[in-house]
């Protein structure tokens, strides 16, 4: 069944917060990555009322990315961000999406995303983490970047926080790196890739974050 | 006194960035400083003093995406 603009709209949104679309609407997000983290930041995004996305990646999807990445197998070999305009216009036909398959970098970085009113920061290497974050909080000390760092392994549901630094925002147990031994599947990726979304959506609707800065170095 | 990550740390006058993550065994490269919030970026870390009563916030990043 195919609906126009107005049916869609009439239903879409009609369990998301009261008041919340309106302002979420207006909105701008930047992603940059489209791995495990991004692809499905990006859905979660979309369905809480996003409209307006910027995302960037320079890679294609690989069998091995299934396990935990928002693609499908018949999309193994294509370029992920393109693959995931298709997937995330299946969910809203009607949204604006800039999918950009290039390699972002500390200088492209601030052009590529500089429009945005905030941006996501959802690589996969440490070493491009803080590269994104280091170009962003030089050019855009006003804005807010939300980062995911420490999300390998199973388990642990409880030692993933979300932890403020004034703009920066770290979701995560900022613990467990990503090596051979722990793995990354699905079922906790997800859980940061929600955290990093719903810090996003509590940033656009409210214009700051609950603050629980300095919960880890407490504890 | 200063606070590294909630910590209290001795200070001296001589405290660079550099001198101060030594001093505090942070020696892995993936990190985000800030100084009472304010960004330090990599290539000020030599010459960047830390003054007495500052806080200091060090983050280190993990790979996995």
């Amino acid at each position: 069944m195919s609906l126009n603009k107005k049916e869609f709209y009439n239903g879409f949104y009609q369990r998301n917060p009261p008041g919340s679309i309106e302002k979420l609407k207006t909105k701008k997000v930047g992603i940059a990555g489209a791995g495990g983290l991004g692809s499905n930041i990006a859905g979660a995004l979309v369905r809480s009322g996003i409209q307006n996305l910027v995302i960037a990646d320079f890679d294609t999807i690989e069998v091995s990315n299934l396990n935990r990445q928002n693609f499908f197998h018949d999309q193994i070999g294509r370029v992920k961000v393109e693959a995931l305009k298709e997937n995330l216009l299946k969910i809203n036909p009607f949204i604006k999406i800039k999918a950009l398959c290039e390699m972002v970098d500390k200088n492209n970085a601030v052009t590529i995303f500089g429009d945005c009113d905030i941006l996501i920061e959802a690589f996969d290497r440490a070493s491009a983490k803080v590269m994104l974050v280091e170009a962003w909080m030089e050019r855009f000390p006003e804005k807010y970047i939300v980062i995911g760092s420490g999300l390998a392994g199973y388990g642990m549901n409880d030692a993933i926080k979300t932890s403020v630094h004034d703009k920066l925002v770290i979701c995560g147990d900022q613990k467990t790196e990503s090596n051979v031994e722990n793995g990354l599947i699905a079922s906790r990726v997800l859980i940061v890739a929600a955290a990093q979304a719903n810090a996003a959506v509590e940033i656009l609707l409210n214009g700051k974050i609950s603050s629980r800065t300095h919960d880890m170095e407490n504890n | 006194m200063i606070i590294v990550n909630g910590q209290a740390v001795e200070w001296h006058k001589d405290f660079s960035v550099s001198e101060l993550l030594r001093t505090c065994n942070y020696s892995f490269p993936l990190i985000i400083v800030k100084i009472n919030g304010k960004h330090i970026e990599k290539h000020a870390y030599q010459n960047q003093m830390v003054a007495d009563g500052s806080n200091v916030e060090v983050i280190h990043l993990m790979s996995g995406g």
